[in-house]
């Protein structure tokens, strides 16, 4: 096994915020910090629609103050094939929707409430994402 | 007070996930390329995080309510079903096509990338094709 572009302390550090946030967000109001469900209940939910709708700027505000104050570039490398976007967002949407989560919910929130759910879903998506990873690199 | 927290937890959100350089797909795709040059930094990302929110949860197990709110919400389901097997096995196959997940592909659009644009409309389409199905 090969290991490349490792950076810990970043990683760990932004997992410390981001478990900060879910702390924050989960003893003032109550709430699993899921971004799938958030952005989902932006649109479709009645209820607590301007704290999700405010979380959502708060998600755009936290790399803009990055970008301001602690480094103006942020590096993005994507795929700019457009069938290979549009493919990958649906399953995304499709995906977290009848799973209730993403990576945030099941694999953060989901974990350090130790939910039987969280835990398999997180294992689930974790290796479909390794074996998807795996076959491009074989067949493209 | 609610919307405040929303905002501040939003906010620290988007910066650490940042910080983490989460918002790049390449990171996260060099994570789930174990079997070739792998990035183990998403592993330290969920750590991190883990470790600070799984024991103030924990604390709070026998707390009635938050502090802004009439009661938690958490999710109610508490089975292993099709839905959690299968929607699960989807939307990693997505996330290792392009490296996005629903936290960063909101954050990226910072970026004005056409790229993540595409992206949210199509799991926006997708979440409006669901939503009569699912309650």
């Amino acid at each position: 096994m090969t290991i490349i572009n490792f950076t810990p302390v970043s990683a760990f550090i932004g997992g410390i915020l981001i478990g900060l946030a879910v702390v924050i967000f989960y003893v003032g109001n109550g709430r699993i910090a899921g971004i799938s469900g958030i952005v989902n209940n932006t649109i479709f939910a009645k209820t607590n629609r301007i704290d999700n709708f405010l979380f959502i700027i708060g998600l755009l505000l936290g790399p803009t103050i990055y970008k301001v104050f602690i480094n103006p570039e942020i590096s993005f490398v994507i795929s700019s094939s457009i069938p290979l976007l549009v493919v990958a967002g649906f399953l995304v949407g499709f995906g977290t929707k009848i799973g209730s989560g993403c990576t945030s919910g099941h694999g953060v929130c989901g974990i350090s409430r130790f939910s039987k759910r969280s835990i398999v879903a997180t294992i689930l998506f974790l290796g479909s994402g390794i074996i998807t990873v795996y076959l491009i690199r074989i067949f493209a | 007070m609610r919307a405040f927290i929303a905002l501040i937890s939003g906010t620290i959100f988007g910066l650490g996930l940042t910080i983490a350089s989460m918002t790049n797909p390449a990171k996260v795709i060099g994570f789930l390329n174990i079997f070739g040059a792998w990035d183990p930094s998403l592993a330290f990302v969920m750590l991190g995080a883990i470790l600070v929110s799984a024991p103030v949860i924990y604390i709070q197990k026998n707390k009635l309510k938050p502090l802004f709110a009439d009661s938690f919400s958490l999710p109610a389901l508490k089975e292993i079903d099709k839905n959690l097997v299968v929607g699960s096995l989807l939307f990693g196959v997505g996330w290792g096509l392009i490296g996005l997940c629903p936290g960063p592909a909101v954050a990226s659009l910072v970026l004005l990338n056409s790229s993540s644009i595409i992206f949210i409309i199509s799991m926006l389409f997708a979440f409006t094709l669901v939503q009569p199905f699912k309650k």
